[in-house]
């Protein structure tokens, strides 16, 4: 099992990373302490919970580059209701999550119905999501959060003897759930089979009697749970909510899951992988500020990462497939 | 959502001036536009101040959907257009203001230089772009992505997020003079698109790219290098690029290295509006005009309605939709009644 573990993409990326934990650990004393890893898990939990859900979106062969509006929507929308009806967490998580899912669900069912691919109809559903909001907030940031809001989900777990408090905070938590859920999904349930199914060859799957309509609804939905749960995280980190943050940051994340070895095409990719490409770009880009660089280069040096590591995942892919018709050349002959 | 015939496959000039069903549709739709705005608005609508203003707000789009509109048919996307474009602005604008005489006789030759290096970086960058998807076959979606972040990056280190300014009248006059009428933008949006429709619509090179979108393997294996018209493509896109950030920067009298992004997705809408496979093969120049004069003309009817520009998003990604299920009902119903023997079966192209 171990060996065959060391031919993955997985494996590659784990070795990647641990080089950079190792060299980084050794360039900056600041660099291996709880205190950093907690605020790289806190500061990255957005786009890990986003990861996670469009990990899945991207096994089933589609995209979705609207959950950045989605989570926008759900986060405001949710805020405002549940302000106005003097609700609480459950009624705040109940609205986010449901507004999330409900979207996910819409984009689920066009992309279904209208038979045009997943990348156009999110395209246009994030400028149709985005727009409304915008429109009906007047770009509006929301002030006066509620007290229970700005301060909850935080515990100190221990403080060090120079009264450094070390906190687990709800976007950890968030984070970590997100991770178990998308495993448990994709790895633990006969949905998750499916979905793989879908995404490697959509056409088999519905001939083996798989409904394609019910898993699509199934994925979106999903990203849109996620999404309005990452909002949430997101909404209480910043102590904010504002409109116009969110959107724009949906191809960063999409970088991040296909570092970690997704396909476009589908079928393809595991949450192991997904946590890696995410954690690979935070720990580089904490690297870097650690080392000095400048913070307008970080964005340099991302791309190239991206274009590197897509590089060498398609040239692995090729040297697969060549290896896999030399054996069944082999196998024929 | 597609034209039917391949392109350049029609006889005599006579094809000119025939009107693809996809074209037909969309003009449908422009007129009732215009008919409905035109009840809504009323006469503000067509007065020379806003025909100008639509005709200097299209062409930055125009050039950048062009952009979008070559890859998408060859089956890819281009998601670094827009920051090919900054990027090349960043490079013409700072060769203009350091190095470029300002003033003098023939000063403007010097100045035209600074631009064609501009676009010969674009180019350079679709270079790169067409050799990581040709050569390591990696997809489109992703290698641009990679450049668009990288390129991007390039810009933000080099001006630290500033602006570039202070650029000489020949940008200028670029971007805001008019010829007997019509702004010199739509004037190099209308030059461009021309030459492009023919090489795309109608000459071997146009009918490779569409080849290639809609079966790669099948052309590879009748003995076409499809690499090289991959790298082609987008080097041809790049250029594209490159020329939306000299109108953007003509425009905005300015470069920097966050302008236009939100343009991104809205010249996928544009070019799939415009009739553009999104699974490459097919598509029209023209239809992508229509398209891009249907965007704008929402734009800034609800512009006069005083509704926010936001608003105008959605309705963008709305129409988009509603064109996609119209066909869609169309095809059923054509489907049903078996009216047409060669009528596609509804969504039979399942998305991927």
């Amino acid at each position: 099992m171990l060996r065959a573990f060391r031919r993955t993409h997985e494996f590659r990326l784990l070795i990647v990373t641990l080089l950079l934990v190792v060299g980084l650990s050794l360039a900056s004393p600041r660099f291996l302490t709880l205190q950093n890893a907690l605020d790289l898990l806190t500061s990255y939990s957005f786009s890990g919970m986003m990861a996670a859900g469009l990990l899945v979106v991207l096994i089933s062969g589609g995209i979705d580059i609207s959950f950045t509006a989605i989570a926008s929507v759900a986060q405001y929308v949710a805020m405002v209701l549940a302000i106005r009806w003097h609700g609480e967490w459950l009624m705040l998580m109940a609205l986010a999550l449901g507004i999330g899912t409900l979207l996910g669900i819409v984009n689920g069912t066009l992309i279904s119905l209208l038979g045009i691919s997943s990348i156009i109809v999110s395209i246009a559903m994030l400028n149709v999501y985005f727009g409304l909001l915008m429109f009906l907030s007047h770009g509006n940031q929301l002030y006066n959060l509620p007290d229970w809001f700005l301060n909850a989900f935080s515990w100190v777990v221990y403080t060090d003897k120079d009264q450094n408090p070390y906190v687990l905070n709800g976007q950890i938590i968030g984070l970590f759930v997100c991770f178990l859920l998308s495993w448990l999904l994709l790895g633990r349930t006969s949905t998750g089979r499916q979905i793989f199914a879908l995404g490697g060859n959509g056409e088999a799957a519905a001939r083996m009697g798989f409904n394609p309509f019910r898993l699509r609804l199934i994925v979106y939905g999903y990203m849109g749970f996620v999404a309005g749960l990452g909002s949430l995280a997101q909404g209480q980190l910043a102590q904010s909510i504002a409109p116009n943050v969110l959107v724009g940051r949906e191809l960063d994340v999409l970088a991040a899951v296909v570092l970690g070895g997704a396909s476009l095409n589908g079928g393809q990719g595991s949450v192991l992988g997904m946590i890696l490409g995410v954690a690979l770009l935070a720990i580089m880009q904490n690297g870097l500020i650690l080392l000095g660089v400048s913070s307008y280069w970080i964005e340099f040096f991302d791309g190239a990462v991206i274009l590197l590591a897509v590089s060498t995942i398609s040239w692995e892919r090729r040297r697969q497939r060549a290896a896999t018709r030399r054996v069944i050349a082999g196998a024929a002959s | 959502m597609s034209g039917t015939s391949l392109p350049g496959r029609r006889a005599g000039p006579l094809g000119l001036l025939r009107v693809s069903p996809t074209n037909r549709g969309l003009l449908l739709l422009l007129a009732l536009l215009v008919a409905l705005f035109g009840v809504l608005v009323g006469a503000p609508l067509f007065t020379a101040g806003s025909l100008r203003s639509m005709a200097l707000q299209v062409p930055q789009l125009g050039l950048l959907s062009l952009a979008m509109m070559v890859a998408l048919l060859s089956g890819g996307l281009d998601l670094s257009i827009i920051a090919v474009a900054d990027f090349s602005a960043i490079v013409s604008g700072w060769l203009l203001t350091t190095w470029a005489p300002s003033h003098g006789a023939f000063a403007f030759v010097p100045q035209i230089g600074c631009l064609c290096v501009g676009l010969l970086v674009a180019t350079a960058i679709g270079l790169l772009n067409g050799m990581v998807i040709a050569y390591l076959d990696v997809s489109p979606i992703l290698t641009t992505l990679g450049t668009m972040t990288m390129i991007k990056g390039l810009s933000i280190g080099l001006t630290h997020g500033g602006v570039i300014s202070g650029f000489p009248p020949l940008v200028l006059f670029l971007g805001n003079a008019s010829v007997a009428g019509i702004p010199v933008a739509l004037i190099v949006l209308l030059l461009t698109a021309l030459p492009v429709a023919v090489m795309l619509n109608r000459s071997p090179f146009g009918n490779l790219v569409a080849m290639i979108g809609s079966n790669e393997p099948a052309v590879r294996y009748s003995g076409v290098d499809t690499r090289r018209v991959l790298v082609r493509i987008y080097m041809l896109s790049g250029f594209l690029a490159g020329l939306a950030g000299v109108i953007m920067m003509a425009r905005f009298n300015s470069a920097n290295a966050a302008y236009g992004e939100s343009f991104l997705l809205v010249t996928v809408l544009a070019a799939v509006l415009g009739g553009v496979d999104p699974m490459g093969g097919f598509g029209k120049v023209s239809g992508l005009l229509i398209a891009l004069a249907i965007l704008q003309l929402i734009s800034t009817a609800f512009n006069l309605l005083g509704f926010s520009e936001f608003l105008t998003l959605t309705i963008w990604g709305a129409t988009l939709v509603a064109v996609a299920g119209v066909t869609l009902l169309r095809r059923q119903l054509v489907f049903l009644l078996g009216l047409r023997s060669n009528a596609r079966p509804p969504a039979s192209r399942r998305s991927p």
